[in-house]
């Protein structure tokens, strides 16, 4: 036998390890339970909506009429916590772009004939497209825009403008939410859930399956055998994977039967992503079992992971109301961008090309995770 | 002797631990189809040494061959080829019996499987409980086990870390007929035990304390490289006559044996001189042979007063 043969990965016993543990996860009733559980259990918890004021929206203006009043209301809207005006596209096609890729939570559209209708008493409208699949992060603004354009051209509106004033509103604004018009909580929650859920038990059951091994002593007869490290580590992944995707399909089923929630992207797609981002996580966990000494360690550690995950990610608040810092921490976790291709497909109805700038920091992520695991993994007890 | 004939030609193997020498500059020759009994008191070295020479740990000094590899670089082969039972029960616990065979089976990518895993439960006797659950065994079964698993894919090299430890006499008696069987079909066998019958059994052995071998030969061999003298005494009063010895220059072991005590020392004028400074009228002396145990004892304390 050849060196080389004796190096190549060999299915054969990626099999043995894949079969293995299919039969030791069968035998494991409680954390069989545990997988399936989990996924009901934070649905029923996080069926309530979870609400916060979030500001610094960012936003984009299309205005068409560059007029004093207009200016001034920019400028109010400016000037307001809740908005920054980030962009100026040039047509509604590019604004509308920008909303679907979510570089921009509204945009604000001015009409030609603002300044000229307002004069003239005849209420200009001013159209306010928002991305409602968060109602939590746009509720808020959209009940302040009234009340800034209020103020300000009740300020303006002096002298013989005054009359326009009495007016109910010198400005008809409309309103026009996209992606979740009626703003129901659920639509936003139940699928970010698919990935809070997935986070929780494929790091946790990951991190303990080489812990085990050692603290078993099985690890010691492990490394005794020609068995190399990538196919302990992708024959513990592989089994996990379906599991993971037992828990996206329960998932699926709940928000549509039970929560109603609407999905208009291709599932397909959604299913094929979810693999990126399943893997990401487990390896994540068998990066945490190499480094744990014990079972309740990569417990802690998996706990540290899932912390932020659910916290920073946009789940749990609008991502856009964090502090900085919080967005920079939540941008390197993988539910931060899975969150956002869940919901863009299922909600917006998002394409492979729209969520493309998400996808490529789960396989960031993923390749650093395998890669630290097998570097990590110990081919002896030294 | 030419250097195919050694299943393990080992010089100079040391290994230590956050700066302790736990294996010191051990040189070990294991010849083909030989049994080799590696003897030594609690954390003497022994796991450690075996653990290096199946690749789970890395010597710090030291090289050699195992099976023909070299242990330093061919580890990937001599796992290939070596059938390991550890110290503690290594097997998967929620695991049938069967499922842990075929488990390792496939692991060595073993040729007709079902028939290996088959044969194995059929000469382990195994074959009714074969659906047990590895951790519902008692302890004598789970040492059958893990026998039976790392002889699946036709090592040519065993090496059992304690492999009857707390497994009752029958079943140990069995155990070495088994043993006995392997090594007349070629198959080298280095193992690691503490009873002193079962170092009896062993072609040649070698003892090690502190890190270091510090005996080696065939039985007859290590008793007189000793050099121990031994003296049996009967008589009334023996408890007495036990405290009255120890202590005394020339005397290192007093040891009761139910109704008579064996006394030993390494230095025979001195050990005369000692016992006729307690003789007593009443007591019968026999000089006897040494018997391993004292052996052990005696190179033990002498490695005490050395390296401790
Ligand atoms: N991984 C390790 N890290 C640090 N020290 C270790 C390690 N493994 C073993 N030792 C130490 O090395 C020494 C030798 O241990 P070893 O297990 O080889 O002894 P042993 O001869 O097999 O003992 P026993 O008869 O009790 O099985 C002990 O002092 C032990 O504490
Ligand atoms: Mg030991």
């Amino acid at each position: 036998m050849s060196a080389a043969a004796l190096h190549r990965l060999s299915f054969y016993r990626l099999w043995a390890i894949v079969r293995k543990e299919f039969i030791q996860m069968r035998r494991d009733r409680v954390t069989f339970a545990m997988m399936v559980g989990i996924p009901l259990m934070q649905l029923m918890l996080f069926g309530f909506a979870i609400n916060s004021d979030p500001k610094h929206l960012p936003t984009a203006i299309l205005a068409a009429d560059q007029g004093p009043f207009a200016r001034t209301l920019v400028a109010a809207l400016r000037h307001s916590d809740y908005f920054a005006l980030t962009r100026e596209p040039a047509t509604e096609a590019e604004a509308a772009r920008l909303l679907q890729l979510g570089d921009v939570q509204f945009v604000i559209n001015l009409p030609e004939d603002f300044s000229r209708k307002l004069l003239r008493g005849e209420q200009p409208t001013v159209l306010i497209e928002a991305d409602a699949t968060d109602p939590a992060a746009t509720g808020p603004a959209i009940s302040a825009v009234r009340a800034i354009a209020d103020t300000v051209l009740n300020r303006d509106l002096t002298g013989p403008l005054a009359r326009l004033r009495a007016r109910a509103g010198p400005i008809d604004f409309q309103i026009h939410a996209h992606y979740n018009p009626e703003n129901i909580t659920q639509y936003n929650v139940v699928p970010g859930l698919m990935g809070v859920v997935l986070t929780m038990t494929m790091v946790v059951i990951t991190a303990l399956a080489i812990t085990r091994e050692r603290e078993r002593g099985t690890m010691e007869n492990l490394l005794a055998t020609p068995v190399r490290p990538i196919e302990v580590m992708v024959g513990k992944i592989l089994p996990y994977i379906a599991v993971g995707y037992i828990q996206v399909t329960l998932i699926l089923l709940a928000a549509r039967f039970i929560f109603g929630v609407p999905m208009i992207g291709n599932l397909a797609l959604l299913y094929g992503v979810s693999l990126i981002f399943i893997a990401a996580n487990l390896s994540m966990g068998i990066t945490f079992s190499t480094l744990a000494q014990n079972q309740l360690q990569a417990v802690q550690m998996a706990f540290f992971f899932f912390l932020p995950s659910i916290l920073l990610s946009g789940f749990m608040f609008p991502f856009r109301g964090m502090p900085q810092w919080a967005q920079w921490v939540g941008s390197c976790l993988p539910n931060t961008h899975f969150l956002r291709i869940v919901r863009g497909i299922l909600l917006k109805g998002n394409g492979l090309a729209e969520i493309a700038p998400e996808i490529w920091p789960l396989l960031l992520f993923l390749a650093v995770a395998m890669t630290v695991g097998v570097k990590r993994y110990r081919q002896t007890l030294d | 002797m030419s250097p195919t004939d050694l299943a393990i030609d080992v010089t100079g193997v040391t290994k230590k631990f956050d700066g302790k020498t736990v294996v010191d500059a051990i040189d070990l020759s294991v010849r083909r189809g030989e049994i080799y009994g590696f003897l030594g008191p609690n954390g003497s070295g022994k796991t450690t040494f075996i653990r290096m020479l199946c690749g789970l740990l890395t010597p710090d000094a030291g090289q050699g061959t195992c099976l023909g590899y070299d242990v330093l670089t061919q580890q990937a082969e001599i796992k290939r080829h070596v059938g390991y039972m550890t110290q503690r029960f290594s097997y998967y616990e929620d695991l049938s019996i069967r499922e842990n065979l075929d488990f390792i089976a496939r692991i060595y990518d073993v040729s007709d499987r079902a028939a290996a895993v088959q044969h194995s439960l059929e000469r382990l006797g195994l074959q009714n409980r074969s659906a047990q659950l590895a951790g519902q065994l008692s302890g004598g079964w789970k040492q059958r086990l893990a026998l039976a698993a790392c002889l699946i894919h036709n090592p040519q090299l065993l090496l059992l870390d304690e492999p009857t430890a707390g497994v009752d006499p029958k079943a140990r008696r069995e155990f070495w007929d088994e043993i006995h069987q392997l090594a007349a079909a070629g198959l080298t066998v280095l193992i690691t035990t503490h009873y002193m019958d079962e170092a009896e059994r062993c072609h040649r052995l070698a003892y090690l304390a502190y890190g270091k071998l510090l005996a080696r030969g065939t039985l007859a061999e290590v008793l007189a490289g000793a050099r121990l003298n031994t003296w049996r005494v009967t008589g009334p009063g023996l408890l007495e006559l036990a405290a009255g010895l120890r202590g005394r220059p020339g005397v290192e072991q007093v040891v009761a044996f139910g109704n008579t005590l064996h006394v030993s020392g390494r230095d025979a004028a001195k050990l005369d001189a000692a016992i006729n400074a307690v003789r007593d009228p009443r007591h019968e002396w026999t000089r006897v042979r040494s018997g391993l145990e004292d052996v052990f004892i005696s190179l033990m304390d002498e490695a005490k007063d050395n390296f401790a």
